[in-house]
């Protein structure tokens, strides 16, 4: 008993002196600007990923994006929203109609207050807007130890380094954790890529988390690489229409300009300088 | 029965008067006599007007399905985006026209000063233009608050405050912008209000623009001798097919950026939903907003940085009156070719380095660059000009 409290103690003690030393530390750091603190902690640089939607050129691999669907529905769903985007959108992914409406048909959207301290919900129609996991910001903040899980309907755009980074994060967990000291417990899990190296967010992707339709083996790494597609996708989904337009549309000026620089030298021909 | 004959044939008379304006405005347009020498440097100003109709065209089928309302607006612009028939091309011709429309702007207006087309007798031509670009800075700016994103509440905050800092009506002016004491629905029903008016308002001062123009007949690149009538062409066809060829080489340009590198035109954190509570780390107005924005950061005082960021295009309006002679006024040929050909390059390069420094959040040494920039660019306007106007030779003024 008494070795025990003699042990709760010491490691109290040694707690309080690292809490000491850090904050004199941090202090001193502060006054002299030394790069190796502040630079431990800025979020690693992402490795730069080869996808199919990179370059002006490029274009989403839609199976992967379905795939990324899956995995989003069975796994990021629990905790994130997609507020911005409806059930019916997900027609432009290649899926048909009636897919949708099944699609749909698998979410519960709420039909709103009903009597007090009740709701109701209903099974989703293809013109729902995803629902979103809490009621509020507040219940967020209350089932994720104080952080509010963002919506990621533009989250490819929105987060710095994009898709390169949203993989590297998802992927990212399971290193040791270098500032990890005993008496010391920082909240949430460690991620060199995440700020301050520090993410709320536990390891969301396990193997075989979701059962792909097409048959692909749903690996850690291969969910998510689908799950940062189709989250790429979502947040731009009109960027392949868009590169088609562009290169009809270029080509279509090109030759037009082509014309009327010979139309312009023909009527410029006879003026003299 | 009589009564009806004599309103017919009124009506006949009315008819054929009006095909007459018609008729003599179309002829005075393609007759319209144009110096031969003129570069592509002119062509810059169809350029404009073509961006201009896309850019109504575009802004009134994105007003259909726009609300407003400080909860409403960003899920409006979404689903806009993201739901509405074409809505996501509609609203990508918006944004890379607003940007296209500032670089063209910007180009015309450094034409103007390069050739000095707001010498007399173009004086007026040049005042009507420079209160366009100070509406259009207004236009885009109200335009740039409505998606209600993150840079459109803390931009419409950060403009609120610069205006709060004029002294004695500071208070009331903010107030009247901001509609509240923060950004909110009135603020976003004020900037609705006036970016829908301004543009008929700018296409109106437009018209004007080119009107003051043909009266005063256009400025060339050579100065008064490529304005001599014997080497005037006709707009048409001389002009048409060249100003044509202008605005599809720049619609060439249009489409690789619109389609190929969105980003260059886009905010990302633009995407994410205004938010009161959350102050973005980087707060920064569109590119071509950058340099005024690094001149209101570089003045310690809040209100001097608003004078010296307003002055920046102000000035503009006065230099007919700082850099008054003729073209028929000429200087020594060091002067017009060496001299004002660095003095040109200062300006350009200040008002890049400011914009820069503006990016930077003026700090360290960019608060350094910044000041010195923003001196650059206003000594062209207080320094060389009025040098330049006193070396015009006595003899040859007119």
């Amino acid at each position: 008993m008494i070795r025990r409290v003699k042990a709760d103690l010491l490691t109290c003690l040694q707690g309080f002196r690292q809490t000491v030393f850090r904050s004199v530390g941090c202090g001193i750091l502060a006054c002299v600007p030394v790069q190796g603190m502040a630079h431990s902690l800025t979020p690693e640089k992402a490795p730069v990923q080869h996808w199919s939607f990179n370059g002006p050129l490029g274009h989403y691999d839609l199976a992967a994006v379905q795939r990324g669907y899956a995995v989003f529905a069975g796994v990021c769903a629990a905790c994130h929203s997609l507020g911005a985007v409806h059930f019916s959108d997900l027609a432009a992914a290649g899926l048909s109609s009636e897919q949708v409406m099944a699609l749909a048909a698998t979410w519960k959207v709420p039909t709103g207050p009903g009597e007090p301290g009740q709701s109701t919900q209903r099974k989703g129609q293809p013109e729902d807007a995803f629902p979103a996991p809490y009621a509020s910001p507040d219940a967020a903040r209350a089932a994720n130890n104080g952080a509010v899980p963002p919506d990621l309907s533009r989250v490819a755009i929105v987060y710095p380094g994009g898709p390169d980074r949203i993989l590297a994060l998802l992927t990212g967990y399971g290193a040791a954790d270098p500032q990890d000291k005993p008496g010391i417990h920082a909240n949430g899990f460690y991620n060199p890529y995440a700020i301050g190296h520090r993410t709320a967010m536990p390891p969301p992707l396990r193997d075989n988390a979701v059962v792909y339709a097409d048959g692909t083996a749903a690996t850690a790494a291969q969910e998510a690489r689908d799950v940062t597609t189709f989250l790429a996708w979502v947040s731009s989904p009109h960027a392949d229409s868009k590169r088609r337009l562009g290169v009809g549309v270029a080509l279509y000026l090109c030759f037009l300009a082509i014309l009327l620089v010979i139309l312009k030298r023909r009527i410029w021909s006879h003026v003299a300088k | 029965m009589s009564d009806t004959v004599l309103e017919q044939q009124q009506g006949k008379v009315v008819q054929q008067a009006e095909a007459g304006i018609a008729t003599r405005l179309a002829t005075h347009m393609a007759r319209f006599p144009m110096p031969r020498d003129l570069t592509f440097l002119w062509t810059v100003g169809a350029m404009l007007i073509a961006v201009l109709a896309l850019m109504v065209a575009s802004g009134l089928s994105l007003a259909l399905s726009y609300t407003p309302n400080a909860t409403l607006a960003f899920s409006s612009v979404e689903a806009l985006e993201r739901r509405a028939p074409s809505g996501w091309l509609l609203r990508s011709l918006h944004m890379t026209g607003a940007s296209f429309f500032m670089l063209a702007l910007y180009c015309h207006l450094l034409r103007g000063l390069i050739y000095r087309s707001y010498a007399p007798p173009r004086r007026g031509v040049w005042g009507v233009g420079v209160a366009v670009l100070v509406m259009v800075m207004v236009t885009a700016f109200a335009g740039y608050v409505l998606p209600w994103g993150q840079m459109s509440y803390w931009g419409a905050d950060v403009a609120g405050k610069a205006v709060g800092a004029v002294p004695l009506v500071g208070p009331t002016l903010e107030a009247m912008f901001l509609g509240g004491d923060a950004p909110g629905t009135p603020t976003l029903h004020r900037m609705f209000v006036l970016h829908f008016t301004m543009a008929f308002t700018l296409v109106a001062a437009v018209v004007l623009h080119v009107a003051v123009l043909h009266g005063r007949g256009s400025s060339s690149p050579s100065g008064l001798s490529g304005q001599n009538p014997k080497r005037l062409l006709s707009f048409h066809p001389y002009f048409t097919v060249k100003d044509v060829l202008g605005v599809v080489l720049m619609a060439l340009a249009f489409t690789l950026v619109m389609c190929f590198w969105p980003g260059l035109v886009s905010e990302a954190e633009n995407y994410r939903p205004a938010n009161p509570l959350h102050t973005p780390a980087d707060i920064e107005p569109a590119w071509y907003f950058l340099p005024f924005y690094g001149m209101l950061q570089v003045v310690p005082s809040k209100f001097g940085g608003l004078v010296v960021s307003a002055g920046a295009v102000l000035v503009l309006f006065l230099v007919p009156r700082l850099d008054p002679k003729s073209h028929a006024a000429t200087s020594p040929w060091w002067v017009s070719r060496f001299v004002a050909g660095a003095a040109l390059s200062v300006l350009v390069l200040s008002f890049i380095l400011v914009g820069l420094a503006g990016r930077h959040h003026v700090a360290g040494v960019w608060l350094t660059v910044g000041r010195l920039a923003t001196l650059g660019f206003f000594a062209y306007f207080f320094g060389f000009l009025p040098w330049h106007a006193r070396q015009a030779r006595p003899e040859a003024q007119l």
